[in-house]
């Protein structure tokens, strides 16, 4: 978390930011001068200010993508001065404060860069590949209504504790960022992991895996190479062994996908 | 004048709602891909209503503004959701949950609504269970519970802090496989703009697309909003930035009746106000008071003294005193008030003054003694129990102490924390009658943009139930009822007039806001907007304050207008647009709110008139004159709206005098 001098001078910087008009018109850096800055201040309250004085000329605001601004809705996404998230471990953008920069100092200030997730605007990028992920076995069958009581059965402390560690993800995309593969792993194994712990999530444990990494290959992510820059670069510090977790459950759903009787199909339409 | 029938079936409260159930309409299944279903929002309540359509077998349209369906803003709720499990078995039933809610909204709610919300809690946790949402277990594998304000069971179930995150992404998940599935139209990054009425009934909506700037018809037999909270009226809240009123405002212009829109909750444990730059305010979420001790420094020379220096018998912990059966954990609007009232007598603390200490000293010393007893430790040091007190606490709220670590760069295990009231949710929002249905047949509203379970003031852990109850368990049955008294297939071609003329109406606002080219930013007015809410139509009213907020809001509206500049064009993403789009209605919102507060001539829970109040600052209803929902009708541009009246029949409880003494 963040660990910091307890400041309250004011400082000014200024901000390298990447502005590109359109996904098909090219990219550049361009400086705006930041002055008297409260240190609590977040980035994104300071760039709130940049755009105030930006529209107050007449000029376009930088674009960047936010919602909750504390570290739960996964919407923020700045590469700040070369990492996904800036200088803190296990916080997002959004969590990010002024009083993390010394006075004077040049901050830059890109979109995640990754070929799966192509800029929209600016500082704003297209994440829908994870939503397709998602759709393609990132869940429970279970029809509204049709669950038994929910204490029906118990499920260890433990197991249920590991699940939510996993569960945490937010989907911002910066493991994704932050890998030179640009590899999913780290988010398709946490979604794998939450659901492959719980006795709910057995019944479609092989055909999740197998359906969500054929997703994630088919959009163009990359391979891991386990270098764990991911986990390194996650927000929420969601650990590179759910990593190898979903190695094991894919290795083992490919090898019983392929082996497997299968059953004679449906059972016809009845009389 | 608008007709409101709240529709609400006759019988015993306990059977209403099992026996309208198995009385409704239904749509032939072969039938159902007929009909298709817009729905607005994916939060709690718009994912669950659109999974649980589909998978039933309508055609669904879900459209959100953000670029997925998993950063609504139900993701950022912390403490948790209530359900009658009595799973404690600590006496709790259906009666008991029903009974909380409706004494805890001050009376101003429809029993029979907040009776079925309370019934099907129970399925709620079933549900969610089975999609594998990681609730907190016990031990021996159960399900854990924790207590929230006024309450006094432990009915509430959570996820660590992220109880919302890990709903929303139950529903998310649920949504997911139908949008994968082909049965659901997933629309992200369109702003719906305007709702499109034909013949009466609601057939459709116009959405912006915030990528391209392009406008889109949407055309359906019926339209749902779920679109969430309008809190961000007040520029400072809880809320996401990007949440807004604008799909329930221009429905409110098609026709759609606004109610109660002056019912806000303000949430006692903010992080306070630090500076003029400020974008948001953080909650420190309720389930903080099961352990944290609220307190003032009794003499206001103490106040700038750090808390430690100010011993025992020198701090009044206010909310004990005054509130001795529910203590800190009185509910929302009583509690706020309580803490305001001392920032008043010049007893806050902090830089500001506004500030009250939420104070964790004592919790850390009870469960480090507990763990060390549990550990067989022997005359543990002072030390070690500090030690393990904070590691006890840390498991609890760790994350929420985080955040307040992160914003304050303080630690809240070595000093109390410094909390404020802050503006939360939003009580308000379109009339709906008991099917969920507004006045304009043909579109329904759930979760936070309804009005209809919470009256005037909304329990703790109750929002998440309530829109998942109205997605997951009200709504699938009730549209029905509706749908069936259409004929397949009869929505209308978007090609018709009434599409054209409100894309024409939501083109028009995107023109002239880009032509104003004035010297302020959007936010500017934001901000003024906020103070102007929050000073007069905040934690406390009068008449004169009302008056004045009414005309200066006037005002700024024609200087916004004026004045405002939107730089770029309309034709790419320009997010000063889409601002500039939603703080012109939020300015025509409030002074509708104003006019709500003002014409409410009583105080009810989070609506406080100074005028109306016991010798001791508690909240002085009149039930004779104000028992009953202000639904608030468009007139036209300029003209003064219409308040309708939906009377509030109590069958089955007495309105009492809400105590928590
Ligand atoms: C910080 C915080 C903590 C909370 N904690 C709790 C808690 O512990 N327990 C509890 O019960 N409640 C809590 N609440 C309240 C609760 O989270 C909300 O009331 C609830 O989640 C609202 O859900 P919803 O589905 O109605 O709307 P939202 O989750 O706000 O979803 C709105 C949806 O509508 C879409 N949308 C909005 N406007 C438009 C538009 N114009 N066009 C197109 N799409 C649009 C959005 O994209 C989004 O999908 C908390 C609230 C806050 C602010
Ligand atoms: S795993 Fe971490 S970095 Fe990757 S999407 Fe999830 S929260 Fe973001
Ligand atoms: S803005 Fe929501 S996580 Fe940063």
């Amino acid at each position: 978390m963040v660990a910091e001098k307890p400041s309250t001078k004011n400082i000014s910087v200024t901000i390298r930011v990447w502005r590109q008009p359109s996904a098909a018109q090219p990219g550049r850096f361009v400086d705006y001068p930041a002055r008297d800055l409260n240190p609590n201040m977040s980035l994104l309250e300071m760039l709130d200010v940049v755009n105030d004085q930006l529209e107050r000329i007449g000029e376009d605001p930088i674009a960047f993508a936010h919602d909750c601004r504390e570290g739960i809705c996964g919407t923020c996404s700045l590469v700040i001065d070369g990492k996904p998230h800036g200088p803190h471990h296990g916080v997002a953008s959004c969590q990010t404060y002024m009083r993390s920069f010394e006075d004077g100092s040049v901050i830059t200030i890109e979109p995640f860069r990754a070929r799966p997730f192509p800029v929209i605007k600016d500082l704003i990028t297209d994440r829908s590949a994870f939503d397709k992920i998602q759709q393609a076995g990132g869940f429970i069958s279970i029809r509204t209504g049709s669950a038994c009581d929910a204490n029906a059965t118990p499920i260890p402390k433990e197991t249920a504790d590991l699940a939510m560690d996993a569960a945490q993800c937010i989907g911002c995309g910066a493991c994704v960022a932050a890998c030179k593969n640009a590899s999913a792993m780290l988010f398709v194994s946490a979604k794998v992991s939450q659901l492959g712990l719980l006795p709910q999530g057995q019944p479609e444990r092989d055909s999740r895996v197998l359906n969500m990494v054929a997703k994630m290959d088919e959009l163009g992510f990359g391979n891991c190479t386990n270098q764990y820059e991911c986990s390194a670069a996650c927000p929420k510090l969601i650990s590179h062994d759910f990593i190898a977790r979903m190695n094991r459950d894919y290795i083992a759903a490919s090898f019983r996908a392929a082996f497997k009787p299968k059953p004679a199909a449906g059972s016809g339409g009845g009389a | 004048m608008a007709t409101l029938n709240s529709n609400v079936p006759p019988g015993p409260l306990a059977d209403k709602w099992r026996t309208y159930k198995s009385n409704l309409k239904l749509v032939n299944p072969a039938n159902k891909r007929k009909y298709e279903v817009v729905i607005v929002g994916a939060g709690l309540a718009g994912a669950s209503a659109a999974a649980t359509l589909s998978e039933l077998g309508y055609r669904v349209k879900c459209i959100v503004f953000h670029d997925s369906p998993r950063r609504a803003h139900s993701i950022a709720a912390q403490g948790g959701i209530n359900a009658a499990k009595n799973y404690q078995n600590d006496g709790d039933s259906v009666h008991r949950l029903f009974y909380d809610t409706l004494k805890g909204g001050d009376y101003r709610a429809r029993e029979s609504n907040v009776h079925r919300l309370a019934e099907v809690s129970v399925n709620i946790i079933d549900q969610c269970v089975a999609q594998g949402v990681p609730f907190a277990r016990e031990y021996g594998g159960l399900l854990a519970n924790r207590s929230f304000g006024g309450a006094q069971v432990s009915r509430t179930f959570y996820a660590r802090g992220q109880t919302g995150q890990q709903l929303l992404l139950g529903a998310y998940s649920a949504l997911s496989k139908q949008v994968g599935a082909g049965a659901v139209e997933l629309v992200t990054q369109h702003e719906m703009v305007d709702l499109v009425v034909v013949d009466g009934h609601a057939r459709g909506v116009i959405t912006r697309d915030l990528v391209t700037g392009k406008f889109h018809r949407h055309s359906g037999e019926a339209v749902i909003i779920a679109t969430g909270g309008y809190g961000n009226v007040f520029n400072l809240s809880t809320y996401a930035r990007g949440s807004n009123t604008t799909a329930i405002w221009r429905a409110y212009k098609r026709g759609a009746c606004f109610a109660n829109p002056c019912y806000t909750q303000i949430h006692p444990t903010c992080i306070p106000v630090s500076g003029d730059y400020q974008s948001k305010l953080t909650l420190m979420s309720e389930s903080l008071r099961n352990d944290g001790r609220i307190w003032v420094p009794k003499k206001n020379e103490d106040c700038k003294k750090a808390p430690a220096d100010i011993p025992e018998e020198d701090r009044d912990y206010f909310l004990e005193r005054i509130y001795p059966s529910f203590g800190n954990l009185a509910p929302r609007d009583v509690s706020s008030r309580a803490a305001k009232r001392m920032c008043d007598e010049g007893r806050g603390v902090g830089e500001t003054g506004l500030g009250v200490y939420l104070d964790f000293a004592e919790a850390i010393q009870r469960y480090g003694k507990q763990v060390a007893a549990r550990a067989n430790l022997v005359n543990p040091s002072k030390e070690k129990i500090l030690e393990l007190g904070e590691a006890a606490v840390k498991e609890r709220y760790g994350n929420l102490f985080d955040i307040y670590h992160e914003i304050t760069n303080e630690s809240a295990y070595k000093q109390p924390m410094r909390i404020y009231p802050a503006v939360h949710y939003t009580m308000g929002g379109l009339w709906v009658d008991y099917n969920l249905m507004s006045n304009v047949p043909g579109l329904f509203v759930l979760g936070e943009a309804n009005f209809s379970d919470h009256g005037a003031n909304r329990l703790g852990a109750s929002a998440l139930m309530q829109g998942l109850a109205d997605g997951y368990f009200v709504v699938p049955y009730t549209i029905g009822n509706y749908l069936a008294t259409l004929k397949p297939n009869s929505r209308p071609s978007t090609d018709a007039p009434e599409f054209k003329a409100a894309e024409e109406n939501a083109a028009s606002i995107v023109k002239r806001l880009l032509a104003a080219k004035g010297k302020e930013p959007v936010n500017h007015y934001h901000k003024k907007l906020g103070k102007l809410m929050w000073d007069y139509c905040g934690m406390s009213r009068t008449k004169e304050g009302l008056e004045k907020a009414i005309l200066e809001i006037g005002k700024l509206r024609e200087e916004f207008w004026a004045n405002v500049n939107v730089p770029g064009s309309g034709d790419n993403m320009n997010q000063a647009l889409e601002r500039a789009n939603r703080v012109a209605d939020f300015i025509e919102l409030g002074q509708l709110m104003c006019r709500d507060a003002l014409a409410r001539e009583e105080s009810c829970g989070g609506h406080f008139r100074e005028e109306h109040q016991y010798p001791d600052g508690e909240c002085k209803r009149d039930d004779e004159k104000f028992a009953h929902v202000a639904a608030w009708e468009f007139q036209g541009e300029g003209s003064v709206p219409l308040r309708n009246i939906e009377p509030l029949n109590y069958e089955f409880t007495k309105m009492s005098v809400r105590s928590y003494k």
